[in-house]
């Protein structure tokens, strides 16, 4: 008789779990999985190249429907679980289906944030977050032309290239002065603006977003300075929280996420967590290496295979935004007791910074040339001191003589 | 149509021919001329590079008037009433000439004619003054004329070439090279250097004998007191064709004592001595090669005389392959000597203060207002400037701003000067800021007439360019002025040729065997002989039609007495000794690659590759005693003045002194001008200045920053305390430096640089470091690079990028790296200027073993096959890997 595996949140991280699961133990669970969206499990990364029209929705699937039933898993979509009764071990579903687990993976993910805004509610006010929001915006794209893109950071942007590319007229209202701050310094924002408004995009940068403006529909956006801009389709891209309603209702411990232990456990039995709904040593997650990494411990702990253990170190973020190539790591800004090296060539939209603390390098920032950045994270990594290569680090390894380090 | 011509060089007094062709384009090429007795085909670095040095930009075209463009004809007024103004009120002796050994004779000798025949002052004086004048008074009070006696096929005979005071395999290199050659034919052909330093000659030098500076006379009579103590006088030749012998043996015996006692004043090696004399004493066949360092001291006479005396003591001159030979500075300093360019000179190597060559002369000119004192030599002439006994200057062909002792008191002169007139053929040198007027003369390549080099060979040189402006012959300027200063006649010259007739005549005048300078041979010249004239050694007349190889065969002297004298020689040290506060002797000089004040070799990117930056040579020992560094900067201080120079530490230098190349001036450096610091100190006798011992002291230069700039532009003006301007091959570098930090570095660029184009920046703050590129349709514009030390990338490969039509996007990467990513090379500094083949190049040929001599490097990399003149610096690189 097989223990039974619950896992609620049929997205990356869940199913990146039972993946690996099913290589360290394939027989070991009965496995029932429950999903929010009418589809098999997909690659929310690969959304934007759907919304920019390189890819379809078929491309993006990781398991069609087929692949659960030849893994003998159970998959119910469209399924949302509304409690958890820890005491029985058991999980109901909002139209009281019950299911018995063994043990039990929360992977339900975050939602986009929804600043409360008066109008929210107005159609044409969408997050970008699943496969439906894509298709609304593609068939807004049919009909409608001024969209308007709440927050520059990396959804935003991807966002509002894609609705560009689907024909409309975009705008990026954004808080600060800044595009994407979690990944860039104010130098390469000014790149990437300069940049995508050479593309085509808008930008309304030190905008507060005051209000929605529509009868049934958006028709404007009203800003705080009583500004206002015309908007039939308006996308909200102001970040994410990880979506911890449902521990919270059945009393498992959560900060800004669910806790977690370094093996990935909850503070309660048999209740495991990964993904954007944990929080672990106080930090959450957006990215999809660590959560990957995390579906691997989470694994190896259900398949009782020995102690593997989640770390979240420094990460470095690698990306390609709109096909403009970045790299950042560590703290690219700095303060008073660090120093910078600088290198700029805008006319081909390339920049690049190193922050070096008592000469080593504490962060980085690369923007439109990233081939030295997995080397400098090593570095970083490593703690090196660099000031014998000082002169040269910036123009790449095939310039440093490495006898010096 | 492509044309062609056989001239001469410009440069040095070897007097090579050249072969000069014109293509259709316009431009010209050189090479060899084989036929010339003087080279035989070879060229120098800088001959070779003759080319590159006539194109007209920086050229002076037009007259000016206090800096307004004006007409000839104004412009010749305003000399002439100058001058006459300044000759009522003040009398002949208030105006002068200071004339050049780069004049050609027909202008030198109508110079001279104006100034000692009508103005009737002897106040022209030429810059031959700063190079052979000691020379040409040892030989003087020798032979009673100034003869050379040898010629160069003497030198290719001689068993024994005593090398001294001359860095030839930079100065004269094709003549080192027919040395070379004949030492490889002969490998007994004995060679011995003496001079305080190591240099480049002493590649080939069976003995080099580093003296201490200004000892030489205590070694040559040493020599002639080794010479009598071991009976090599020639007692036959010394009884019938000298005077003085008891006396110069006497005072050599006295002042010299033992070959100890001569090492040890001289600072040498007494083995290397004793080897000297015996060498000396047992070859008959010996040639004494002397130039500046024998003669630009306070001593030079002396030094000179001290070695004709052995070669008179053994008898050995006027035979082939014998004799002391001073070889010149300059192309035509010969001619100027025999026109009568030197103050103390009438003409045709008569003197002034000599009744009959004054009456003779007087007629032969027609002139009753012949000079009849001597006028002021160089140094003493420019004193009358700055005291105001001289009123009015005309300046021809030099640049005494630059190449006179103390030469910030020379500008001052100038500028202080009622009237100064400066012909030249450069808009813009030291001394053409100084002027009130201006006059283009023609340059080489454009001007006719005749030259006359070390070995007494009158040469032609002929234009094959067309008149640039309105730029004219000297001798036409001169002849000009002289015309409205009231002597029309006598100055109705319309050709050089007619020129040339009028001085063979006055040299044949009344001569009758009794003066040296007879070219007599030659006053028949119909203007096609004379266009036709091949090159030809004085003297020539009924006895020697075609000219004489060489002089005294007949061991008759031009004394009173017809014999030789010798002269007693009292050595006497440099007049300023070092001491306390300066402590370091200056030792000037030249490089390789430039000419005199860079007017023209400055032109060629070529040139400049192979020593683009004033450098002071320092001993090891002493550099760390002054504590300043290899490649550092370095400012030399006497109490003349100071200038700015890259440190070079070697041994080749003798500790407690340093040398500084003389070239660089204010329009290419703002503070490598190195005769501002040189002693105003001349030989009593001959007038030449000490150049080569002034006391210094050296401290490093506290620059807080360092950088370059390389720009495809010539920038206007920089705003630092050290900068330096190097024409490269499409580009122009600039060396800086400043005692003061930039704040906004970037800022500070853009000022400088054009500011359009795409720029690429890079920036270090707290370590002071930042460097940026300007790239224009994707060419490279602009490089600069500032640093907090003198540590920065070397210039080579980026200058290569600027020949580049497109700029790799590999070569933008690593633009502001300084250097090629991996495995792409790097050539290091230019050794050889015709073939361009770097140093690092080099280097690795032999280290790959491929080279193992000069020949395999030629075969493989070219370099040394041209000009050959960076053969010693591949002999270096060779030697230095083999060790």
């Amino acid at each position: 008789m097989k223990e039974k595996l619950v896992l609620i949140g049929n997205g990356m991280a869940g199913m990146r779990t039972i993946d690996e699961l099913l290589k360290l133990a394939p027989d070991k669970y009965d496995i029932t999985v429950f999903g929010a969206e009418p589809h098999g499990n997909y690659n929310r990364i690969m959304l934007s190249p759907v919304l920019a029209g390189d890819k379809s929705i078929g491309e993006i699937l990781i398991h069609d429907l087929q692949w659960y039933q030849d893994n003998n898993i159970a998959l119910h979509t469209e399924k949302t679980i509304t409690q958890i009764d820890r005491a029985k071990q058991t999980v109901i579903a909002e139209d009281g289906m019950t299911t018995d687990y063994d043990r039990l993976i929360l992977a339900t993910g975050s939602n986009p944030v929804m600043l409360p805004i008066p109008g929210i509610e107005l159609e044409g006010v969408i997050s970008f977050r699943d496969i439906n929001d894509v298709n609304i915006m593609i068939e807004t794209a049919k009909t409608h032309k001024k969209a308007i893109v709440i927050g520059g950071g990396l959804l935003g942007l991807e966002a509002a290239n894609g609705l560009m590319i689907q024909g409309m007229d975009v705008s990026v209202v954004h808080r600060s002065g800044t595009l994407m701050n979690q990944q860039l310094d104010q130098a390469a924002s000014d790149l990437m603006l300069i940049e995508l408004q050479a593309k085509g995009m808008h930008f309304l940068m030190h905008h507060d977003t005051a209000e929605f403006i529509g009868k049934d529909r958006v028709e404007k956006v009203r800003f705080n300075d009583g500004s206002e801009v015309e908007a039939d389709l308006v996308v909200m891209a102001v970040g994410v929280r990880p979506n911890i309603k449902l521990a919270q209702d059945s009393g498992i411990a959560c900060e800004r996420g669910v806790l977690v232990d370094d093996t990935m456990s909850s503070y309660s039995p048999n209740i495991y967590a990964v993904g954007e709904c944990v929080q672990h040593r106080n930090q959450t997650f957006g990215l999809v290496a660590p959560l990957y990494e995390q579906a691997k411990v989470c694994a190896s702990r259900l398949a009782n295979s020995g102690a593997a253990k989640y770390s979240s170190s420094a990460t470095a973020t690698k990306l390609k935004v709109t096909g403009i190539d970045l790299f950042s790591a560590g703290d690219f800004i700095g303060d008073d007791n660090t120093e910078n090296l600088v290198f700029s060539d805008p006319a081909r939209h390339i920049y690049k910074k190193i922050v070096l603390k008592d000469n080593k390098i504490i962060g980085t920032v690369l923007y439109g040339d990233t081939t030295d950045g997995n080397w400098y994270f090593s570095l970083l990594n490593e703690q090196q001191n660099i000031a014998a290569i000082r002169e040269d680090i910036l123009f790449g390894q095939h310039q440093v003589d490495k006898e010096l380090l | 149509m492509t044309q062609s011509v056989s001239t001469t060089c410009p440069y040095c007094g070897v007097g090579c021919g050249v072969l000069a062709t014109t293509h259709k384009d316009g431009s010209i090429s050189v090479k060899g001329d084989s036929a010339h007795p003087a080279n035989f085909g070879r060229l120098c670095s800088k001959g070779s590079a003759l080319a590159d040095t006539v194109d007209l930009e920086g050229r002076l075209l037009h007259p000016y008037i206090n800096g307004q463009q004006s007409s000839w004809d104004d412009a010749l007024n305003a000399v002439a009433d100058g001058f006459q103004k300044v000759i009522n009120e003040h009398g002949p002796d208030a105006v002068a000439f200071y004339v050049s050994g780069q004049l050609l004779t027909e202008d030198y000798y109508v110079a001279n004619k104006l100034m000692k025949g009508f103005i009737g002052s002897g106040n022209i004086d030429t810059n031959s003054r700063l190079c052979m004048s000691s020379a040409v008074a040892g030989y003087k009070r020798a032979f009673g004329a100034d003869a050379v006696p040898c010629n160069y096929e003497d030198l290719e005979q001689a068993d024994l070439i005593v090398i001294e005071g001359s860095n030839t395999a930079w100065c004269h290199p094709v003549v080192f090279q027919r040395i070379v050659k004949a030492k490889e034919d002969r490998p007994e052909l004995k060679i011995v250097v003496i001079d305080p330093r190591k240099t480049a000659t002493c590649e080939i030098a069976d003995l080099h004998l580093p003296l201490k500076s200004g000892s030489d006379t205590t070694l040559f009579n040493g020599l002639l007191h080794y010479l009598k103590q071991h009976n090599h006088i020639d007692s036959g030749f010394v009884e019938h064709h000298t005077d003085g012998f008891t006396a110069a043996i006497a005072a050599a015996q006295q002042s010299s004592g033992t070959s100890e006692q001569v090492a040890q004043y001289c600072g040498l090696n007494q083995d290397d001595v004793n080897a000297f004399f015996h060498l000396f004493a047992n070859t008959e066949k010996v040639v004494t090669l002397y130039s500046q360092g024998v003669n630009q001291s306070s001593s030079g006479t002396d030094n000179s005389n001290s070695i004709i005396n052995c070669h008179l003591a053994t008898g050995r001159i006027g035979k082939p392959a014998m004799g002391p030979f001073s070889i010149t500075g300059q192309p035509n300093a010969m001619g100027g000597r025999e026109v009568g360019g030197l103050s103390n000179q009438l003409a045709a190597h008569m003197d002034i203060d000599n009744p009959t060559h004054h009456d003779l002369v007087s007629r032969f000119w027609g002139t009753d207002s012949l000079t009849t004192s001597a006028g002021a030599k160089a140094v003493d002439m420019f004193n009358d400037v700055a005291s105001g006994k001289i009123k009015a200057i005309w300046i021809m062909a030099t640049n005494p701003v630059v190449t006179l002792p103390d030469a910030d008191k020379v500008r001052e002169a100038l500028q202080a000067c009622d009237l100064v007139v400066v012909s030249d053929c450069e808009q813009n040198t030291d001394t053409t800021a100084c002027a009130d007027i201006l006059l283009p003369a023609l340059a080489w390549g454009e001007k006719c007439g005749t030259v006359t080099n070390s070995e007494r060979r009158i040469s032609r040189q002929r234009n094959i360019l067309p008149h640039p402006g309105e730029a004219e012959e000297d001798w036409w300027i001169i002849s000009h002025v002289a015309q409205r200063l009231g002597f029309e006649q006598q100055f109705d010259y319309r050709s050089s040729a007619e020129i040339f007739r009028e001085h063979a005549a006055l040299s044949g005048y009344e001569n009758k065997g009794a003066r040296d300078f007879d070219i007599s041979g030659l006053i028949e010249l119909s203007d096609e002989q004379y266009d036709q004239l091949e090159p030809v050694q004085w003297p020539i007349n009924a006895r020697n039609p075609n000219g004489t190889e060489r002089l005294f065969t007949d061991k008759r002297f031009f004394t009173a007495s017809g014999k030789a004298q010798f002269i007693a020689i009292q050595p006497r040290s440099p007049v300023n000794a070092p001491n306390e506060a300066y402590p370091l002797i200056l030792n000037t000089g030249r490089v390789r690659d430039q000419w005199h004040t860079m007017t023209r070799t400055a032109r060629s990117a070529k040139l400049n590759g192979h020593i683009p930056e004033p450098f002071v040579e320092i001993h090891p020992a002493d550099a760390k005693k002054w504590s300043v560094i290899e490649g550092a900067l370095a400012l030399i201080e006497s109490q003349w003045g100071s200038v700015l120079a890259r440190v070079q530490i070697t041994d080749n230098q003798r500790q407690g002194s340093v040398f500084i190349p003389m070239h660089w001036n204010q329009q290419n450096a703002s503070s490598s001008r190195v005769d501002t610091v040189v002693n105003p100190v001349v030989d009593p006798l001959s007038g030449q200045p000490e150049s080569k011992h002034t006391p210094v002291s050296i401290r490093p230069y506290q620059a807080v920053w360092h950088g370059f700039i390389l720009s495809r532009t010539p920038l206007p003006s920089i705003n630092c305390q050290y900068w330096l301007q190097i024409k490269g091959e499409q580009f122009w570098r600039y060396e800086l430096a400043g005692d003061t930090a930039i704040n906004d570095s970037s800022a500070w660029a853009k000022q400088h640089l054009s500011s359009d184009g795409e720029w690429l920046e890079f920036s270090d703050n707290t370590s002071r470091r930042y460097r940026a590129g300007v790239i224009k349709n994707n060419q490279l514009e602009s490089v600069i690079f500032i640093a907090p030390t003198h540590e920065l990338p070397t210039r080579s490969w980026l200058s290569q990028l600027f020949a580049e039509k497109e700029l790799s996007s590999e070569a933008r990467t690593n633009l502001l790296a300084g250097k090629p990513g991996a495995d792409q090379p790097d050539i290091g500094p230019l050794i050889c200027a015709c073939f361009g083949v770097g140093e690092n190049t080099i280097k690795e040929a032999i280290a790959c073993g491929d080279a193992k001599t000069v020949d395999d490097i030629g075969k493989q990399l070219k370099a040394g096959t041209n000009c050959g003149s960076c053969i010693p610096e591949l002999k270096k690189l060779l030697y230095a890997t083999a060790k």
